[in-house]
């Protein structure tokens, strides 16, 4: 059940520019969250900005009771949060949404990131790997310093590839385009992927043809964060028909192939 | 007051009576949510008891299920918020056989926002509320400026007013609350329209329309174009309009309009309002309408009001119009 915390902030650096790692003590929280859910943060104790920011979870630790946020910043919010000292207290409210699922069926699985997105994969590669699913990372950035959470893959033992926009590491292009080359290795019946929207459009059609399925992490502006404002809703094919689910309490973790996607060749 | 009796009065712990009438559907305090800000009380369970709120406004309901507007529908602006929800809706039937029995076991007092693309439909809708246990009042929303019919048009045009008023209260036997526009010239002219038709309560204000444009594509961020603007931003519009409202028009006011604390609920007293609803603060701090009722009951504490009715319309010059429309029955 989701609670507010007034939440310790006890790391906060950044790692490359514009890009930071937030950890908080917030033991309720840390409890409960499940990879996929997300934390909604209020960037500062004013009323403008108004809105509190969606951060889905990048590492949990239970024992510290801590949870550990990975962002890039983007905007006046992000900026605002980047400035938080350690020692402050965050307000942060969560868990929040619809975790990532995993299907008792399945033995191995990609975990496909594209840029920040590859934040909610490195918690979830954690618990996939506890449970012995056996997981491969495809991560792709505009550049090898903005690949993240690669110490966090190697000290899981994870195996992981990279795509760079310039080609300064792994393969030169899009992570959909690693994906689209792994596909002949047939070593994987389960995807979860999380990145910009044309991203996972894509995705979502090579893993329909390929026939693999799968489980997607969507981005929206949202207010409440609950499923009450109606906010954040997004495009959805339900029995045919073109309707709306709401990105925070529908998902933000929605089944490969049940989102209307843009830039995506929509099924 | 000498200091003597200051100190004797300061020592005698009051407990204040945080009850309102507000045009016959009684409030166990003026705390109440705004239609929209809220779904319809489940979303916010985990972090309170429902029922300890004066009233839920649930979210505006019309007699068919409506999917909204497309997406971006929300835009954040200076300590304010747009929106362009479109009135996405289950459905009257769907509120009455999901979201109303779980209300009901809940004991929470509901009050059921409805719109309308006509006067029938409106009328209709007051019929099939009707006869359902566990609705306190119903809330016309005349004045939603997110939708192509009804809604804005129906809530700036006071002879349409006075006839959708008077339409709807012929239906139903409930407390009919007319929700109005900030969008007009002269709010108390539609006030007056709404009393006309026979309303027995107002709630005001409604968002004020607005817009925001993408820069880099050179269009409307939202896709409905406009939106409506709620938040702290508007707060001294809408403690305007209800003061000027209060000031003509004898009938009890829900007051709203980016109330975020205490203090912004207590003006909305002052000025003449006998509720308060909570709107977009609720998604900034979900905890917002548990900490403004302790924060009225300590402030009414701390200054020996035994009731709240010695706040509402404390700030008019005249008082409240005619007889006490706030009084308990």
């Amino acid at each position: 059940m989701p609670s507010v915390e007034k939440a310790l902030v006890i790391r906060h650096r950044e790692i490359v520019p514009y890009y930071y790692e937030l950890e908080f003590i917030a033991p309720s929280i840390a409890q409960e969250v499940l990879p996929g859910q997300f934390v909604n943060i209020r960037v500062s104790n004013s009323l403008d900005p108004l809105l509190r920011r969606p951060f889905s979870i990048y590492n949990v630790d239970k024992k510290l009771g801590s949870i550990t946020v990975f962002y890039k910043v983007v905007g006046r919010g992000t900026e605002l949060l980047s400035l938080m000292p350690i020692q402050k207290r965050l307000d942060v409210m969560g868990p929040l949404g619809r975790p990532f699922s995993i299907p008792g069926n399945i033995n191995r699985a990609y975990l496909i990131g594209g840029g920040v997105g590859i934040a909610p994969l490195v918690y979830l590669a954690r618990v996939l790997t506890d449970s012995d699913i056996k997981v491969k990372v495809l991560m792709g950035a505009s550049t090898a310093g903005f690949i993240c959470g690669r110490d966090m893959f190697d000290q899981l033992g994870v195996n992981y590839l990279i795509s760079t926009d310039d080609g300064s590491e792994g393969l030169k292009g899009k992570v959909t385009d690693l994906f689209e080359q792994q596909l002949f290795l047939q070593d994987c019946d389960y995807i979860y992927a999380c990145g910009p929207e044309p991203m996972l459009a894509k995705i979502t059609r090579l893993a329909l043809d390929n026939g693999i399925d799968g489980e997607i992490s969507l981005e929206g502006r949202m207010a409440c964060g609950v499923g009450a404002c109606l906010g954040c809703s997004h495009p959805v094919l339900k029995d045919g028909n073109r309707s709306y689910a709401k990105i925070c309490s529908d998902g933000p973790v929605f089944r490969i192939g049940e989102m209307l996607l843009h830039n995506g060749d929509v099924r | 007051m000498n200091t003597t009796d200051r100190k004797a009065r300061k020592k005698s712990r009051i407990t204040p009576d945080l009850r309102v009438n507000l045009g016959g559907i009684i409030l166990n305090n003026p705390i109440t949510v705004a239609s929209g800000t809220f779904g319809y009380g489940m979303e916010y369970e985990p972090f309170m008891d429902i029922a300890s709120l004066g009233a839920v406004i649930v979210k505006g309901t019309t007699l068919e299920p409506r999917a909204g507007n497309p997406p971006p529908r929300i835009c954040e602006t200076p300590s304010g918020m747009l929106n362009a929800i479109g009135l996405e809706n289950p459905g009257v039937k769907a509120f009455i056989n999901q979201h109303l029995p779980v209300l009901r076991s809940r004991k929470t007092t509901v009050i059921v926002n409805i719109a309308g693309n006509t006067v029938e439909e409106y009328a209709e809708l007051a019929r099939t509320l009707d006869g359902q246990s566990g609705i306190a009042g119903l809330e016309l929303n005349i004045s939603c400026p997110n939708v192509k019919q009804g809604g804005l048009q129906f809530g700036t045009d006071p002879v349409m007013v006075q006839e959708l008023v008077a339409a709807v209260k012929s239906q139903t036997s409930l407390p009919v609350m007319a929700k109005l526009s900030p969008n007009v010239t002269d709010i108390v002219a539609i006030a007056r329209a709404a009393e006309r038709g026979g309303a027995d309560c107002l709630s005001l204000i409604n968002t004020l329309l607005g817009m925001a444009i993408d820069i880099e594509n050179r269009k409307p961020f939202l896709a409905n174009t406009f939106g409506g603007l709620s938040g702290p931003a508007i707060k001294p519009v809408a403690l305007r309009m209800v003061y000027q409202v209060a000031s003509e028009v004898p009938l009890p006011i829900m007051g709203m309009g980016g109330i975020t604390d205490t203090r912004d609920v207590i003006e909305f007293l002052m000025a003449g309002a006998t509720a308060v609803s909570i709107g977009t603060a609720n998604f900034v701090n979900p905890l917002v309408t548990q900490e403004v009722l302790a924060g009225l009951r300590d402030y009414m504490e701390q200054n020996q009001i035994t009731s709240v009715q010695e706040l509402i319309g404390a700030a008019l010059p005249q008082g409240l119009p005619k007889k006490g429309s706030a009084e308990l029955t």
